[in-house]
């Protein structure tokens, strides 16, 4: 096989099943391209040797029923895997081994799947571009010194590095989506409730889904299926009838109406997103089905709404970080100053502002200005969908407002690091699905996404819907192995 | 309501002025349950430290609240209990603030919307009943145990109480002085152990309060600024915290000081509160509901069914054992106020005469549990004996005098009356000519006596008593001997 | 509205973060350029809006009582800052 990293899923799972692969040939080929990438700075910690332990024992007594036989996949460094490390990208973990793995992780290596490292993200999920690790930034292989989205930076990168042939991240207002759009990747937030939250070091718990990432859609909706599943260990995790997303995709997707939403032509929208958006219009409209204009006059407060939402609920799941338990403790003179050095020193400067953003509009005083009328906002985000969704069965918008910038660009100004996520976050607010799919190129060679947003448990509509636009934008990564 | 109490007579005088205490509590109740509120740890007492832990409940990351319905039932029941409204949805909120017990970082309770509403407990005072206002009862978790004293310069941190199921139950300022927060805790206390809602062992703190207290002059209507006290777990502490409270506060009123609201704390060794900086500047909880969770809702079925369940209550009991046993209301609140003392009884009266168990559990039996310091659960006389050996005295076989030496006898290993009577020949002598011939040989023995009595001296009747009963070692039927004796004497 | 040191340092200490003078400067700064941001809120009329908690459509599920007695003490306390085999420790608190 000339280069078995640069195989789908799919594919690698059809070589091993027809036995022209081992696991172990697959395991080893991307652990030898994954050490020739350290540049890319994607892994916190790699699982290399257990990776090829498990590989043996998989092709000692290969089970080919499983849906990911032998499958070596590297995951965003937020899900607990038991007895390696889990950091969040983060100082005050750095030496964490959680004793317990997060649903969604087991679920995978239930179906043969094999951990082959944790990923590189921003501290916490806490960020669009991955520079806010404690790890440090991430290279996007797309080009030097770009960055790959955030803030699972370090999965997209991973993957259209070929470092890894799928994996998954977590979304809390377009985690997954972004970078997939700035990396020319695959990536998908399913609905809230639709993922386990268990096991996942929790940023915002109203608003975080874990997600498949992939080369295309294919893979994502087999992958999909793989961790799409109920959890009685989650409150909120929903019994829902699940499709068998891979098997039941079509790209027949004749007669659906797909709204597009006037509100996302933001003002200074470089002139390359309108053009790409409106090349996603016309693929849909070639795949026989129609588009409707549609309204939804809330979309310019879901990110004001955000980051009051998001803030509030990390500065509440982030309280349990404070040097007694496990992870980072800086001593004090008593117990107040051990607190405030450790969590001072061992959050990063992204994760302090928000812990006090957070802080400040639950405090006394201020709740009902902020953070109810952000939940009362948010209601009217979500009527805003539901309304539209009686006429249309998903909603197309570009992924971002740009393609990836240099790194260090935004670091010094929080808001327009912020509105990176201006397209992605009220799907968030709103709980519904959404995917970005790769649709072009912008003038400096930069993969630029579209966006499909779904119904609430509707992953197989947009699913067929990317599938069928991938079919005929025929996107392919222009990517020079720059790092090696 | 129309049995309102007369004036308690609860006052903190000064030269000048009467102040009047007034005192709301806020119970923590631990709710009788095999698991946690949010987890499957096991909630048993006593364990070896941090035995009792899951991943949950010391909050590592990823880990997630799952509520557990059978305290939600409990929280229900104990509502149903206090006379409350049933809120059909609640939410749980997360009350933030930092401290070595509490490993989430927040609380998990209810704030604005509690699963229990206003409700009432009516307390049995000497010079009458009072009602006094529930204000809410809510859910919540216990935090862990911090322990200083077992290192010098570190404080030690158990888990194994870290979210445990409590009922906070907040009562309105309705309560006026020492005795009546006795008299609430043990009605609480007492409602709550009918239900089995919570075991209310204020040793192993299931079951503590905190103090709110404030002081106004007498007549005044408007409430003073109140002071907290935390955490007091028996209710002698309670009022040994109230009085001197209350009289700091008044002190501090009399020198023209203002009182600052703040939260306290009861040293037991100096008997004082003082003023706990510990939580001064973590006062700003920031609640907001808990994303983990959703709004709790409770069906009218659920309800229904929880109302089947409730057995009846302290109240209802005492009014059934005034109204059909005639029992007098002082014995009736003795027998109901314990579960345990109130099954006892109904044990011994399936079978046996109401008059006479009422005065042998109130009068000998609990006489030696108190002397042997014993629960009535604990009881070395069961029901069952005892109640054998009311029959005994009702159907004539014993006198009472000798019951109560057959009493002292059975302590000793629940011994069976009837056996004791066997062996012992105790039976009492109810044959009329044998106690006869018993009393013409104490006439005969006693001509001079008997002259006395006949010339008018009638005290010597129980002379004569006393001898008859000497003569048959004390087994002669009482009644038959006054009978027959009185005859003699006067025919 | 503005957001002053003072603030700033009030937040901090309920968040227990420890901040000094020019941090707490830069924080002012960096919290009133996103507040300004946020406050385009208050441009809606949300007076009727009942506050969205969560998405998730579904009704808060009930578990059953039932203890799992395993102790886990050891693998609770393994990535424990302090060496204790039995308890957390931290630095002594007086009350
Ligand atoms: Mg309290
Ligand atoms: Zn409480």
């Amino acid at each position: 096989m000339s280069d078995i990293t640069k195989l789908s899923l799919n594919e690698l799972i059809k070589n091993i099943r027809n036995k022209k692969l081992s696991s172990t040939e697959i395991t080893n080929s991307f652990i030898e391209r994954s050490e020739k990438s350290k540049k890319l700075n994607t892994y916190v910690t790699d699982n290399f040797s257990s990776a090829l332990e498990a590989a043996k024992i998989f092709d000692e007594k290969p089970n080919m029923d499983l849906k990911l036989p032998g499958i070596p996949i590297a995951v965003k460094d937020l899900f607990c895997t038991n007895g390696v490390r889990t950091t969040a990208g983060s100082n005050i973990l750095n030496n964490f081994i959680p004793p317990y793995e997060s649903t969604v992780t087991q679920s995978m290596w239930d179906e043969g799947a094999i951990l082959l490292g944790k990923l590189n993200c921003d501290e916490f999920a806490m960020g669009s571009s991955n520079e806010t690790s404690f790890f440090g930034n991430v290279q996007n292989p797309i080009s030097e010194n770009l960055v790959p989205g955030g803030s699972s930076g370090g999965s997209s990168a991973a993957l259209a590095a070929n470092l890894t042939p799928v994996t998954i991240g977590t979304d809390t207002g377009g985690s997954i989506r972004q970078p997939a759009s700035f990396t020319g990747t695959v990536g998908l937030k399913p609905t809230y409730g639709s993922c386990s939250r268990y096991g996942i070091v929790a940023f915002a718990s109203s608003l975080d889904q874990a997600g498949p990432m992939s080369q295309n859609v294919k893979d994502t909706a087999l992958l999909l299926e793989v961790i799409s599943k109920f959890d009685n260990k989650d409150s909120t995790s929903i019994d829902f009838k699940r499709n068998k997303y891979s098997s039941e995709l079509t790209n027949n997707i004749k007669g659906l109406k797909i709204g597009i939403p006037n509100e996302y032509r933001v003002e200074g929208m470089p002139k390359e997103i309108e053009g790409l958006w409106k090349k996603g219009i016309e693929i849909i409209k070639d795949c026989g089905a129609k588009t409707v204009d549609i309204s939804l006059p809330t979309t310019k407060y879901a990110l004001p709404t955000y980051y009051i939402v998001a803030p509030a609920e990390a500065s509440s799941n982030l309280a349990r970080y404070d040097g007694v338990k496990y992870g980072f403790r800086s001593e004090g003179e008593n117990l107040i100053d051990m607190y405030e050095k450790t969590r001072s020193e061992g959050f990063g400067e992204e994760v302090k502002r928000r812990i006090l953003i957070g802080t400040y509009v639950l405090s006394s005083g201020y709740y009902d200005a902020y953070y109810l009328k952000a939940q009362k906002v948010r209601q009217l985000i979500k009527k805003d969908f539901d309304y539209v969704y009686n006429n249309v069965d998903a909603i197309l918008t570009p992924s971002t407002p740009s393609s990836a910038f240099k790194i260090g660009e935004k670091t010094n100004d929080p808001v327009s690091m912020y509105l990176n996520d201006i397209f992605t976050v009220p799907v968030n607010l709103a709980g519904l699905p959404g995917i970005s799919i790769p649709a072009g190129i912008d003038n400096k060679g930069f993969p630029l996404g579209l966006q499909i947003i779904g119904k609430p448990f509707d992953e197989q509509t947009i699913l067929n819907i990317a599938y069928s636009m991938e079919e005929k934008i025929n996107f392919k990564n222009n990517i020079t192995d720059w790092w090696m | 309501m129309d049995v309102m109490a007369k004036n308690n007579q609860f006052f903190i005088e000064r030269e000048q002025n009467k102040y009047e205490v007034v005192i709301g509590l806020e119970v923590h109740a631990q709710v009788t349950s095999d698991s946690k509120l949010f987890s499957s740890s096991p909630t048993k007492f006593g364990a070896e430290p941090n035995t009792q832990v899951s991943l949950v409940d010391a909050a590592f990351p990823g880990m997630l609240p799952v509520i557990n319905e059978f305290c939600v039932k409990q929280a229900i029941k104990t509502g149903i209990g206090l006379k409350a409204k049933i809120n059909k949805k609640s939410i749980f909120d997360r009350k933030n603030y930092f401290y070595a017990d509490l490993p989430q970082g927040y609380q998990i309770s209810q704030y604005k919307y509690p699963i229990i509403g206003e409700g009432k407990v009516i307390l049995d005072m000497a010079d009458g009943q009072k009602e006094i206002g529930i204000e809410r009862l809510h859910l919540e978790q216990d935090a862990g145990k911090s322990i200083h004293d077992i290192d010098p310069t570190n404080t030690f941190v158990d888990l194994n109480r870290s979210g445990v199921a409590l009922m906070e139950i907040v009562s309105k300022p309705d309560l006026r002085s020492p005795d009546e927060v006795n008299a609430y805790i043990k009605k609480l206390r007492s409602i709550m152990r009918y239900l089995g809602t919570c075991d209310g062992n204020m040793q192993e703190g299931s079951l503590r309060a905190d103090v709110n207290v404030s002081v106004r002059r007498q007549g005044d209507d408007n409430f003073g600024t109140r002071c907290e006290i935390k955490n007091v777990n028996s209710i002698k502490f309670m009022q040994m915290a109230i009085i001197y409270e209350a009289n700091r506060q008044v002190d501090l009123i009399e020198e023209g000081k203002s009182i600052d609201q703040e939260t306290r704390l009861f040293d037991t060794k100096k008997n004082e509160t003082r003023s706990m900086r510990s939580k001064e500047d973590a006062h700003d909880y920031r609640y907001f509901p808990d994303p983990d969770l959703l709004p709790l809702e409770i069906s009218d079925e659920f309800i229904t069914q929880i109302k089947d369940e409730i057995p009846e209550l302290p109240d209802e009991k005492k009014k059934r054992f005034i109204d059909k046993f005639n029992l007098s209301s002082y014995e009736a609140n003795i027998l109901v106020s314990d579960i345990d003392t109130s099954k006892y009884f109904e044990e011994v009266i399936k079978n046996s005469d109401v008059k006479l168990a009422t005065n042998w559990i109130t009068g000998e039996l609990f006489a030696v549990l108190n002397e042997k310091n014993l629960e009535i659960s604990e009881s070395p006389v069961s029901s069952n004996n005892l109640s054998k050996l009311i029959n005994l005295i009702k159907d004539g076989t014993i006198s009472g005098k000798i019951a109560k030496t057959i009493f002292e006898e059975m302590i000793d290993g629940d011994k069976d009356p009837q056996i004791i009577v066997d062996q012992k020949g105790l039976k009492q002598e109810s044959d009329p000519k044998a106690l006869e011939e018993l009393i013409n040989k104490v006439i005969k023995h006693n001509t001079s006596k008997v002259e006395e009595y006949k010339s008018g001296k009638e005290k010597l009747f129980g002379f004569f008593v006393g001898q008859v009963m000497k003569e048959s070692k004390g087994k002669g039927n009482p009644q038959l001997i006054n009978k027959i004796l009185k005859e003699k004497l006067n025919g | 509205m503005t957001i002053d040191l003072k603030t700033v340092k009030h937040i901090s200490k309920l968040a227990r973060i420890s901040t000094d003078e020019k941090k707490a400067n830069k924080l002012a700064n960096d919290l009133n350029s996103i507040f300004k941001f946020i406050e385009a809120l208050n441009e809606l009329d949300t007076e009727k809006v009942e506050p969205l908690t969560s998405v998730a459509d579904t009704k808060l599920r009930l578990r059953e009582d039932k203890f799992e007695a395993n102790n886990i003490r050891d693998k609770i306390l393994k990535n424990s800052p302090d060496e204790n085999k039995d308890y957390f420790v931290v630095p002594k608190v007086v009350e």
